[in-house]
């Protein structure tokens, strides 16, 4: 039978935050850093990888028959560094308990992507975005300083001047440079737990394009989530645009007043997709003609993070799971948007969920995702091989325009796509190697996509 | 690995020269299928259906698979895992195709030719789908696909040694994949009813008599749900149910001169 390298371990099924792909590998869950230094020491032939909350869409922290680390035990929040604005965490910290613990006091992590149960060590190895990248770009640009155990040795503490090309291969590397045991990272000062938000409906994609460039010159948050389910909505949205609530914006609402923690959730048991055209259409139809107040004050996470309001969303597509296709283009592609926009909504399966948002200008780490321009972020439920062929002719689109496709979204991509999205991959691909001579470092992702140079190597 | 959308890279074929197999792989290659190692004794007659493959896109090669030398199996299966890794990654999908069929009525064969059948049919899927297994459980994933028959339903005279393996072979396809449970590694059973091809070119065709393409359409439906069981074509559900049950003198007077 496989081979079960360690002690501690349990083989576990597992898939990514799209339910698809499946595979078993061992679970190790090290409680401390010794223990993770020593889990690489015992893995096997296939490998090892990190995981975090698992909410990466595609198999990015999935490794079949190999060692899967759990690095949610790695939780201390330090305290806060006030003069110099930082926090130091454990790699597992999710970035919910992390901004629970700093709001209190009028600070909050600069960077909230679309769900708040993300690791600081997922975090980091997606250089994950939220909708103030135009301002403050993305996680990685608010990171001083990590220490990473690599696959031998001591950990090592990593700032941008102790080993740039480390820090940089490590920030949107997709765990394959090493565990992130810690960070310090930059928070920003607020006034208030509240947004002040701007919400807009715009007619079509042009409006919605325009109602984006308007936002962004004037707003620290903006983005537009869009109607893609029938080719008559045309790209309708409604764009929204946020700042921080100042204290005198928001009397009477104290920085004490944590939200209430429970949240419905979907049942474990949905066995069809219950995602389909025509409720999408239907449910669209409805929710873009909603009253939409143009002024509102809500919470900080209820903006940043709106479908957090629902635990186990992803189950709502049944037990074929779903597929998010998230790729940006360089400003200036606008042209090649519309098109892709107007094939979407021609696929072979409903787009049922799209949001749009411009990027600013992207960071030096040569896997990082974002660049300066616009990104696309499309559900759709998994299942039709006719998608698969679908998202390849996209993917010869977006890469012919300069533009990429999001690895921690990416469940399909096929591996000579890679090079030409991402052309400094030898560049990566060079440091990884260095931090991980015997490429005990890998993943399901990284063994489809051939990123690290002994993904297409036999097993050790 | 399958990708998000079911569509696998690497496909293995034990039994390469098989119609039905190849008619599998070349939709798999039409679909997504980048890498195809084939596997067959004589790797001489794989130079045609791997230049086919070829000329279709994928990847190919071809590697040394004798069916009945159960000794060999686990050391042939692992250089075929690794052949394939080389060459695209895991193996996605393994089927196992290869057979031999009876060449004359039960008590006209010879009992060594009816042996022969016996253990290319049965004791070598026991041992090459056993080797395949181990191999996709290390890997953590992967489907193996198991080319039972109709005919296992009910054995009958004409076919006697061929059915009798492929009803163990049906048996085992199915204990495998409950075996496998919670490896990641699945098996799927394919029972096609009568097919034309080079295996039953010198016989007389039967009632709902299909093509290797149609059985390999079938199969690919049955990748997409997940099944456990294919029929093909979809009727042969019904045929095996009623040839199953069928009393003796009844199934006598269905089967006539057959």
């Amino acid at each position: 039978m496989a081979d079960d390298p360690t002690s501690n371990g349990t083989r576990h099924r597992l898939t990514g935050w799209g339910r698809t792909t499946p595979s078993v590998a061992t679970v190790v869950h090290p409680p401390t850093r010794e223990d993770v230094r020593a889990a690489f020491e015992a893995a096997g032939t296939r490998g090892l990888i990190t995981r975090g909350l698992g909410r990466a869409y595609g198999d990015a922290a999935q490794n079949g028959g190999g060692t899967v680390l759990d690095g949610t035990a790695l939780t201390a929040i330090g305290p806060i560094d006030g003069p110099h604005a930082t926090i130091t965490v454990g790699g597992g910290a999710s970035l919910e308990a992390i901004q629970r613990a700093v709001l209190r006091t009028g600070w909050s992590l600069p960077v909230l992507p679309g769900t708040r149960h993300v690791t600081i060590g997922g975090a980091i190895a997606s250089d994950v975005h939220g909708k103030n990248h135009h301002v403050d770009g993305s996680f990685g640009a608010h990171v001083e300083s990590f220490t990473l155990q690599p696959p031998a040795g001591d950990h090592v503490v990593v700032t941008r001047a102790s080993d740039a090309a480390l820090f940089e291969a490590t920030t949107g590397g997709m765990g394959l440079t090493g565990v992130v045991l810690a960070a310090t990272l930059r928070l920003m000062k607020v006034e208030t737990r509240l947004m002040r938000v701007h919400s807009e409906r715009t007619a079509d994609l042009d409006a919605t394009m325009r109602a984006l460039v308007e936002a962004d010159a004037t707003h620290r948050y903006s983005v537009a989530w869009l109607d893609l389910a029938s080719p008559r909505a045309r790209g309708r949205s409604v764009v929204t645009a946020a700042d921080h609530a100042r204290a005198a914006e928001a009397p009477g609402v104290s920085l004490l007043d944590e939200p209430p923690s429970w949240r419905p959730t979907v049942p474990p048991v949905v066995p069809v997709n219950l995602v389909r055209s025509a409720g999408v259409q239907l449910f669209n139809a409805g929710w873009f003609r909603r009253p939409l107040p143009s002024e509102a004050l809500v919470p900080i996470e209820s903006y940043a993070a709106p479908l957090d309001a629902l635990g186990a969303w992803n189950r709502l597509y049944g037990s074929r799971g779903l597929v998010q296709y998230q790729f940006a283009l360089p400003a200036g592609e606008e042209t090649t948007l519309r098109a892709i926009v107007e094939a979407i909504t021609h696929a072979p399966a409903v787009p049922a969920l799209a949001v749009l948002k411009r990027f600013g200008p992207g960071n030096g780490a040569p896997l990082s995702f974002p660049i300066e321009g616009w990104t696309l972020a499309v559900d759709f439920p998994a299942g039709d091989p006719a998608l698969g062929a679908f998202l390849d002719t996209l993917d010869e689109r977006v890469a012919a325009a300069g533009g990429r496709v999001y690895l921690a979204k990416d469940a399909r991509m096929r591996p000579e796509m890679v090079p030409l999205m991402y052309p400094r991959i030898d560049e990566w691909r060079e440091t990884q190697a260095r931090i991980d001579p015997t490429g005990v470092l890998t993943s399901d992702l990284d063994r489809r996509l051939h990123l690290t140079a002994g993904s297409t190597r036999s097993p050790r | 690995m399958t990708d998000a959308t079911g569509r696998p890279r690497t496909v293995l074929v034990l039994g390469g020269g098989s119609d039905i197999g190849l008619a599998i792989t070349h939709a798999l290659v039409a679909r997504s299928a980048r890498g195809v190692i084939l596997a067959a004794r004589d790797t001489g007659r794989l130079d045609v259906p791997a230049t086919a493959l070829r000329s279709a896109g994928a990847a190919v090669e071809t590697i040394e698979f004798d069916a009945e030398l159960v000794d060999t199996h686990e050391q042939v299966v692992a250089h075929a895992f690794e052949r394939a890794r080389a060459l695209t990654g895991d193996v996605d999908i393994a089927i196992l195709a290869f057979g031999l069929i009876d060449e004359a009525p039960i008590l006209e064969e010879t009992p060594a030719s009816a042996g022969h059948v016996a253990m290319v049919n049965f004791a070598g899927v026991v041992s090459s789908g056993l080797a395949v297994a181990q191999q996709m459980a290390a890997q953590g994933y992967g489907t193996i696909v198991v080319l039972s028959s109709l005919a296992g339903q009910r054995a009958r005279p004409s076919l006697l040694p061929y059915a009798a393996a492929k009803a163990g072979v049906d048996a085992f396809a199915d204990g495998l994949d409950e075996a496998l449970l919670g490896t990641g590694v699945r098996v799927m059973t394919v029972r096609p009813g009568w097919v034309r091809s080079r295996m039953t070119e010198h016989r007389r065709s039967a009632p709902f008599a299909t093509s290797p393409e149609r059985v390999a359409s079938d199969v690919l439906r049955g990748l997409d749900r997940g099944a456990r069981v294919v029929w093909s074509p979809g009727v042969m559900r019904l045929v095996g149910a009623i040839v199953h049950y069928l009393p003796r003198p009844l199934f006598r007077l269905l089967l006539g001169s057959r």
